[in-house]
């Protein structure tokens, strides 16, 4: 990494939560297939730098989330809103479970929709109403956020009523007791952890290449 | 060192004068363990100062822990400003929906007065219990939540990040007002008869703030909040990082500082040896599903990279162990501290490991 690395310079910009600093690092792209670019060039890895340095304690969580949002705005600024029509990836959708700590949640809902993925957000629930709605919106990739260990615990049951309900889709989990027992994720039947958003959006990216072609629309 | 074994406040004052104590003090923060060791429900529990003064009694008697915890839930504070709090079967109530609902609410908040609010009534009529049964020998750890930490529960995590970086006057307004009330409440706790206090500041951590960020916000706070405690006050930051500001925090008035397990804890006791005590640092969430064996091997880990010449206190890292852990782990727990942590120390700190962590960007 040099200090031409424009990735890197893109970075700093926002660690330092420098919005001007930073909608100049990504220039003023005129077509849409160089602002997409710039997206995929820039923003997206930036975001992927920054969650793992936080992984080894050299950023801190407000730089992260401001981060997300700083870029979450710029890409909203310069791509088109999304089609309303059918959207080339499964139904996905994110939760937080019993809880109103809704951070996390909020900062995986960005840097994916900063990477480019459509997903509903049903804010907080209880397990009750989170089967509900994904058995009611045919969900393929379920994320659940969590703050607390017994939240943490209880996707197990959420797990075991999808399985009852006939819907299968795939769990992935984060949040802090993860982060702390890196075997609780299997313990509570999901099928992924992520520690950061950023790795969040890398296993969606890489399921979603792989899902078998029924769970495609 | 005299014949018969120190009481725990002995041993706990021995070793934050940076000297070894017949053995390393062990802090079992249990909190909901307490509805357990008597049949209740944890709502039950937490309803009547009796029920946690003999929860206390009876966890101190069966783990050999050096101190009383009087947290009853952290979310006892927003309660105590008008919010809503769940109780659930198998864990600490949870903060409801958060009260601040726009900053613009933070120009006309005011701090409730503890004598006003019966939920912190009944904490301070469980540290008076416990003073009166306790005759001085077991120290009694009062809580308060940091005001710079206690707008997560307040307003949401999300919408305080907000507040902080972008609308820095009312930022410092809520500041000011919770500071009030925490010198207020911790020192209640302290006249009640609290020994010292425990200052959760789980956003003053490098894992939440950069420290930069926390040079000109969380530690001005502390400083400032601390200067009007009557009392000892431990800074405890909830699992997360501090070896980034390590050097900071005797600014605070602290006189011991909670560690996470994040922090490699040989590391911060090198830094950190005869300016700073530790408490620290064992995996809470991990720990619901340690052998006991296990269970020994954490302990002894923790005692070989910290406990070499006092200045320790053995405990879990986040200042509250999760109702999930078991008995017989913490009874293996309390087992090898009695086995491992007798000074002189039958364990080398050789295999601690102190490697040092990058430092943060800023």
């Amino acid at each position: 990494m040099t200090r031409d690395d424009p990735v890197e310079n893109f970075l700093n910009t926002l660690l330092a939560m420098d919005r001007v600093a930073a909608k100049r690092a990504l220039g003023d792209q005129t077509s849409a297939d160089a602002r997409l670019d710039v997206v995929e060039r820039l923003v997206v890895p930036s975001l992927e730098r920054i969650g793992d340095l936080w992984e080894r304690g050299e950023v801190s969580l407000s730089q992260v989330y401001m981060s997300g949002r700083m870029c979450e705005e710029m890409v909203n600024a310069i791509l088109p809103p999304p089609d309303p029509g059918p959207v080339d990836q499964p139904p996905m959708a994110i939760a937080v479970l019993d809880d109103y700590h809704l951070l996390g949640k909020r900062m995986v809902y960005s840097v994916l929709r900063a990477s480019g993925y459509e997903l509903k957000d049903y804010g907080t629930v209880d397990g009750d109403a989170l089967v509900s709605r994904v058995v009611r919106d045919g969900i393929v990739v379920l994320l659940i956020s969590v703050l607390m260990l017994p939240s943490a615990l209880r996707i197990k049951r959420v797990r075991d009523a999808l399985d009852r309900a006939g819907c299968h889709p795939f769990i992935l989990v984060g949040g802090a007791p993860f982060r702390f027992d890196t075997e609780l994720w299997r313990e509570v039947g999901a099928d992924a952890m992520a520690g950061t958003a950023a790795e969040g959006v890398t296993v969606v990216r890489k399921l979603l290449d792989q899902l078998p072609k029924e769970h495609r629309p | 060192m005299s014949a018969r074994p120190m009481t725990s406040l002995e041993r706990v004052l021995t070793t934050l004068d940076h000297r070894e104590p017949d053995r390393v003090p062990l802090f079992l923060l249990l909190t909901m363990h307490g509805a357990h060791e008597l049949g209740l429900s944890i709502e039950t529990y937490f309803s009547r100062p009796e029920y946690v003064i003999e929860g206390q009694l009876r966890l101190r008697r069966k783990y050999r822990n050096d101190c009383f915890y009087t947290f009853f839930y952290a979310s006892i504070e927003t309660e105590a400003w008008g919010g809503d709090v769940h109780f659930t079967e198998d864990g600490p109530p949870n903060a409801g929906r958060p009260f601040i609902r726009t900053p613009e609410q933070i120009r006309t908040l005011e701090p409730p007065r503890v004598a006003d609010c019966p939920c912190l009534i009944k904490v301070l009529e469980t540290t008076s219990g416990l003073k009166a049964a306790g005759r001085d020998e077991t120290p009694i750890i009062g809580v308060v939540m940091s005001p710079f930490s206690v707008p997560v529960m307040q307003m949401g995590f999300e919408a305080y990040f907000n507040l902080m970086f972008e609308q820095p006057a009312l930022f410092e307004r809520l500041m000011r007002v919770n500071e009030a009330f925490c010198i207020e409440w911790a020192n209640a706790q302290l006249a009640s008869g609290a020994t010292a206090i425990c200052y959760f500041d789980p956003v003053s951590s490098s894992t939440i703030v950069s420290p930069e960020h926390f040079r000109r916000t969380g530690l001005q706070v502390a400083m400032r909040t601390l200067a009007g405690i009557k009392g000892p006050v431990a800074m405890h930051f909830a699992s997360g990082r501090c070896m980034p500001i390590l050097e900071e925090l005797p600014r605070t008035g602290a006189a011991v500082i909670g560690v996470s397990m994040l922090d490699d804890l040989a590391a911060l006791k090198q830094r950190a040896a005869g300016n700073m005590p530790l408490l620290g640092n064992l995996n809470g969430i991990e720990m619901r599903r340690w052998t006991p064996e296990q269970a020994e091997e954490q302990v002894k880990a923790a005692i070989a990279a910290a406990g070499h010449g006092g200045g320790f206190i053995l405990s879990d890292n986040h200042g509250e162990i999760p109702y999930q852990v078991t008995e017989s782990t913490l009874l293996a727990i309390a087992e090898a501290v009695q086995r491992w942590g007798t000074y002189p120390l039958d364990v080398s700190r050789d295999g601690a490991s102190s490697t040092p962590l990058k430092g943060p960007r800023s």
